[in-house]
């Protein structure tokens, strides 16, 4: 670094007239300019509205004069049935597909990383859901998902049970349509978190391994004090990132249910964005989105504690 | 080492029977939609629940050519490639123009615009649709293709990606065209962009894959048939009457495949650039 800073200051010490930090502020903001100003017009103008939005009690088409209402909005939104069952769909989401879609990565994960024929194959297929739009996967699940004996989920059910299996109409059913939808979305998502955790496991020194061999520990205990350890910060990060991904659940409900049957597949982001549409009750849908933020930064808070401790550790 | 030893092919033959019926489980619903995608369409739901649906009992393009009579497919394809093509081309420059001046550059004002960047990270789009909507508006973009591009090309998650990739870079080659009088965009454009080739890969590919299947966003700023990407116009498909799942079928497949060879021949670097954005830590 310094002597960058030297070879830059010679240069310019050639030419004394100029000032001697000029031209590298005009370089620097002029190379970091576009993105900045693309992150300030839509992704920080449009947030701090969000903010401001949600203390007013604006509604596309009302004669109501826009005036700011304080945190009523917030009091409302959380005072809402649909909301709150938004709220509870998406953590219960997140409560089964969490854990499931974790382990199930990690544990494709360890399988694959033996070195064995065909890992890559498996692997290839694990992940070709991934590249699917989650659209499309939505669309094609519907048919899966078909009612009556003649679905295929309900007659392979229906096998696998030896004829147990009562047939469901599993969208329009309360009581599967969530699971339904947290079904195919573990589908679609594991294996870009295998993906992430193969990685993960393969900055698991060997060595390590070895010499928990040797101590005479067998493959349970190598995976609870070696493995386990060792990809910790993976995994968090999967826990996370999954997490996140859980409570931006939107495209399959859309598609699928609409938010059906009786707000048991709501979800916050259907809410704000049925507020806001159909409804056009601009302040409230913003509102929801802040509530939404709000969750978000917990949840990446909560990761961050977690790793520091984890590296006070270390 | 001991442990593959002593218990070699038994747990050798269980990872290949857990392995094959998870690939059967994902394979699944992909042949189903192959399958399904060249039948009459009342064999579609009458054969769902049976072995017959994963075979083909009567074939046929007609669905292929259905879709084509019925919506503009080509039109929609063109679209989402535009759409998806601007957005990782124009990220791929502006963000790693932005992090190459945080990571390298010394400039007044650095350290505040990157602390800026670092806090956007967290902002998922979801926070900021309601309000972004708006905004829009106010601009007159609705129902135009920049409307769905311009807003995602600035992305924090990039400059953060390129950012940490440019920091490995080592200094002292820079350092060589800095004697030779090459100026910082210079040194950019001639020396850093091919040596950060992998990053460039990665940052395409999660970018790629991000927007690709984009939906809320088309959903909410487009009416218009002409601007609609694939995602929303197979959601608008599969409820346009006469339903005809082996039509819906065909243009999932027509909408895929081609995501589905490109990845096939390039699933390394995929798989590659997936693994990278869990590194960040």
């Amino acid at each position: 670094m310094g002597k960058q800073t030297e070879g830059r200051e010679r240069r310019e010490s050639e030419n004394p007239a100029k000032p001697v930090l000029r031209v590298r502020d005009v370089q620097g903001l002029g190379m970091a300019g576009p993105a900045l100003a693309g992150l300030l017009v839509f992704v920080a103008v449009p947030f701090v509205m969000a903010l401001i939005l949600s203390g007013t009690n604006l509604r596309m088409g009302s004669p109501l004069e826009t005036r700011f209402v304080g945190i009523d909005q917030y009091l409302r939104v959380l005072g809402d049935e649909a909301f709150r069952r938004a709220l509870v769909n998406n953590s219960v989401f997140a409560l089964v597909v969490v854990p499931l879609q974790t382990a199930l990565a990690l544990g494709l994960a360890l399988l694959l990383h033996r070195k064995m024929k065909g890992r890559v194959l498996f692997r290839t297929l694990f992940f070709m859901p991934v590249v699917f739009p989650m659209a499309l996967v939505a669309v094609v699940w519907q048919v899966l998902l078909a009612p009556g004996p003649d679905g295929l989920l309900n007659s392979l059910l229906g096998v696998l049970s030896f004829g147990a299996w009562v047939p469901r109409d599993f969208l329009r059913d309360p009581h599967f349509a969530l699971p339904a939808i947290m079904l195919m979305s573990v589908w679609q998502g594991v294996g870009f978190q295998m993906v992430i955790m193969l990685a993960g496991r393969q900055g698991v020194p060997e060595h390590l391994y070895e010499a928990a061999a040797v101590e005479g520990a067998g493959s349970w205990r190598q995976f609870l004090h070696v493995t386990l350890p060792g990809m910790r910060n993976t995994i968090f990060f999967v826990v996370v990132v999954t997490t996140i991904l859980a409570f931006r659940l939107f495209d399959q409900v859309d598609i699928l249910t609409q938010g059906g049957p009786q707000n048991a597949t709501t979800t916050v982001m259907y809410e704000a964005v049925r507020t806001t549409f159909a409804e056009a009750r601009v302040a409230r849908g913003a509102a929801m989105t802040v509530i939404f933020f709000l969750i978000v930064v917990a949840l990446a808070w909560a990761q961050r504690k977690l790793m520091r401790e984890e590296r006070e550790i270390a | 080492m001991n442990r593959r030893h002593s218990s070699g092919w038994v747990s050798l033959a269980a990872s290949y029977a857990i392995l094959l019926i998870c690939a059967g489980i994902f394979v699944l619903p992909i042949a189903f939609m192959i399958v399904a995608s060249f039948k009459p369409d009342e064999l579609v739901l009458r054969e769902a629940g049976t072995w017959r649906a994963l075979i083909l009992s009567e074939a046929s393009l007609d669905n292929y050519g259905a879709v084509f009579e019925r919506v503009s497919f080509v039109r929609y394809f063109i679209n989402s490639v535009f759409i998806t093509g601007s957005i990782v081309l124009g990220g791929l420059l502006v963000n790693s123009m932005a992090a190459y001046a945080f990571a390298r550059m010394q400039w007044r004002g650095r350290n505040l615009c990157f602390g800026f960047v670092l806090i956007l990270l967290i902002l998922p789009f979801e926070a900021i649709a309601v309000p972004l909507f708006y905004q829009i508006i106010e601009f007159g973009w609705r129902n135009t293709y920049h409307v769905q591009i311009i807003p995602f090309i600035a992305n924090a998650f990039s400059v953060y990606l390129f950012y940490s990739f440019f920091l490995q870079i080592p200094r002292e080659m820079e350092e060589a065209a800095a004697m030779d009088g090459a100026g910082p965009w210079r040194t950019f454009f001639t020396l850093i962009v091919p040596l950060a080739k992998p990053a460039f890969a990665t940052v395409a590919i999660l970018s790629f894959l991000m927007h690709w299947g984009n939906y809320l966003w088309p959903l909410m700023v487009v009416d218009y048939d002409a601007y609609r990407p694939l995602p929303v116009a197979i959601a608008e498909f599969q409820t346009l009457p006469p339903i005809q799942w082996g039509d819906i079928m065909a243009f999932g497949v027509m909408m895929v495949l081609p995501v589905l060879l490109v990845f096939l021949v390039f699933q390394r670097g995929f798989v590659q650039g997936v693994a990278s954005s869990g590194m960040k830590n």
